[in-house]
């Protein structure tokens, strides 16, 4: 009988013993995806074919922008706007140059957006991206400025406006110059809607904070990818606010649909199509052009 | 010539769950239809859903009251019967087509508009009111077709339009014959006898000017033949958007005023 435990207990051993856990843990970190919605782990290759999408419960994980404009706009149709636009230290906040340059570094961008001009099977729009690895896509001095510009050149040339969103908010290391961007970017959104032209949102994993307070919510059609997480103050924020647990759902994109302010969950596979689709539902003209025929 | 329905035997075929819901006439009239969800306040209304199609190659905005086949269905629906949010949805998406100059179409079949206490506390008065009002100055032709019941103000919520039409058996009317007959006689069981002294049938609505045009639908019903019921709609539009358009948005607010303000009897 006493050696009935036998195994379990040699098992035991061994893991106590220094140095085991990381040799059991020796697997190439790359491998394998665990998603942050359904905690299931899917090989790495199996979520990358799906687009980074996981494939056990549709969460659409994030993207780097330089990957989503290739997903997105026709082939060799893109022309950046504002590539140049450097970041300043406005308030001299500590370290904030150094981390700008280690962002630099390792997404390629200069900032947490890039934007410009491009076709989507065809149909010409400006289309804006933001970044979620370049310091969590918040806004800050250059990232307001080109959404404005973009947007104030879409005027000037009649087009629509794409604006792919991803965001902690507003860049705390800008201090107010930060907050007063959501002030000037909707103020552009407000010019070229009065111009009676197009402007589509597409809410991506995380859009929050300031962005959402701003242009995010400022769409005439909002899409949005399944399961991403939207909202305007932190999950922890208001746990620790109201000191109750939140359900799991909440501020996901299914939760805003329910509660109004999605017009549509697309996946990411069919979005190209979509927007294809609501650019020429929007196309100047149609309506003239059915009178006469 | 066949005998003259009554009221109460067209309720009957409009009842029938058979019958082309919203669903069902969008698909056979439209194509490419992208539903848009959400009031941007509150809610997404699933009594009501509302989006843009394209109409022989012309972009459109659609919007239109939904009943359901069965009972799933009708619970997902609410029996028709929308919500605040379902209004205010549906103003929303007028205003993004008038933005974009595109006309609107209303598919109306509703009960009534939800009674209950959540309904009344985002306030379901206000929220029909609003629609009537800002309806009255949408700078963009709205056709709205009753395809069965007209029920009171949850039918005006999507009811003022330049030009009314009415399937041939849809009725419209200020209550339900069911809620007629317990105000008028205590007896919710009088209904038939409502019903048919209401004066509530596409004729009598086209004998008060309220309605503009009546759809003809299939013999016995629009749901013996959906495909035809969706030609007769196209044949329609096609006239109602080629008589709006023509408009300037000066002329067709003026009409669509006048429509409203002449409606009404009385002595002097």
């Amino acid at each position: 009988m006493k050696d009935l435990f036998k195994v379990v207990k040699r098992r035991i051993e061994n893991n106590n013993k220094k140095g085991a856990v990381g040799k059991k843990a020796n697997i190439p970190h790359n491998l394998l995806f665990k998603c942050s919605r359904c905690q299931t782990s899917i090989f790495m290759e199996e979520f990358e074919a799906a687009g980074n999408v996981c494939t056990k419960c549709n969460y659409h994980a994030r993207i780097g922008a330089l990957k989503r404009l290739k997903m997105t706009a026709d082939e060799g149709s893109f022309e950046e706007y504002d590539e140049n636009l450097t970041t300043k230290n406005p308030i001299d906040f500590p370290g904030y140059e150094e981390k700008i340059k280690k962002f630099q570094n390792s997404t390629k961008l200069k900032e947490a957006i890039i934007t410009g001009e491009c076709t989507i099977r065809g149909e010409k729009t400006v289309i804006g991206i933001m970044d979620s690895f370049f310091m969590m896509g918040s806004m800050g001095s250059v990232v307001g400025e080109k959404i404005v510009r973009a947007f104030e050149r879409a005027t000037e040339k009649k087009l629509p406006v794409i604006l792919f969103t991803a965001s902690g908010g507003a860049r705390m290391q800008e201090g107010i110059f930060s907050l007063m961007q959501m002030v000037k970017t909707s103020a552009a959104v407000s010019k070229h809607s009065k111009e009676g032209l197009f402007y589509c949102a597409v809410l991506t994993d995380p859009t929050t904070g300031g962005v959402t307070a701003s242009f995010a919510s400022l769409a005439d059609v909002t899409l949005a990818e399944p399961k991403v997480l939207v909202g305007f103050a932190g999950r922890r924020v208001i746990e620790s606010t109201i000191l109750k647990r939140l359900p799991d759902e909440f501020q996901s994109a299914e939760f805003l649909q329910e509660h109004g302010f999605v017009d549509m969950i697309v996946n990411r596979k069919n979005l190209r199509h979509v927007l294809n689709q609501l650019l020429i539902f929007h196309k100047q003209g149609e309506i003239e052009k059915w009178k006469k025929s | 010539m066949e005998k003259e329905l009554t009221a109460w035997e067209r309720l009957k075929i409009v009842h029938n769950p058979k019958r082309p819901n919203a669903y069902d006439l969008i698909n056979g009239v439209f194509e490419n239809y992208y539903e848009f969800q959400g009031d941007g306040y509150f809610g997404e209304d699933k009594a009501i859903t509302a989006g843009i199609a394209s109409f022989q190659k012309l972009p459109v905005t659609v919007i239109a009251n939904l009943k359901g086949k069965n009972l799933e269905e009708n619970k997902l629906f609410n029996f028709s019967m929308a919500h605040p949010e379902g209004y205010r949805k549906a103003l929303r998406l007028s205003k993004q087509a008038e933005k974009f100059k595109r006309p609107i179409i209303c598919f109306i079949d509703i009960t009534g508009a939800f009674c209950g206490v959540d309904a009344e506390k985002r306030g379901q008065g206000q929220a029909i009111a609003k629609n009537i009002m800002e309806f009255m100055n949408l700078k963009t032709p709205i056709i709205s077709i009753i395809t069965g019941e007209g029920g009171s103000g949850g039918a005006l919520g999507l009811g003022v339009c330049d030009e009314l039409a009415m399937f041939e058996n849809a009725v419209y009317s200020v209550i339900s014959p069911r809620g007629a007959a317990s105000i008028l006689w205590k007896d919710p069981k009088k209904e038939e006898e409502a019903a048919n002294t209401m004066k509530v049938t596409a004729k009598d609505m086209l004998n008060f000017k309220v309605a503009d045009f009546i759809i003809k639908e299939p013999a016995k019903g629009a749901d013996k033949d959906h495909v035809l019921m969706c030609e007769n709609v196209v044949d329609y539009l096609i006239g109602a958007l080629k008589r709006n358009l023509q408009k300037n948005v000066a002329m067709l607010l003026e009409s669509r005023y006048n429509k409203f303000r002449k409606i009404g009897i009385f002595g002097e």
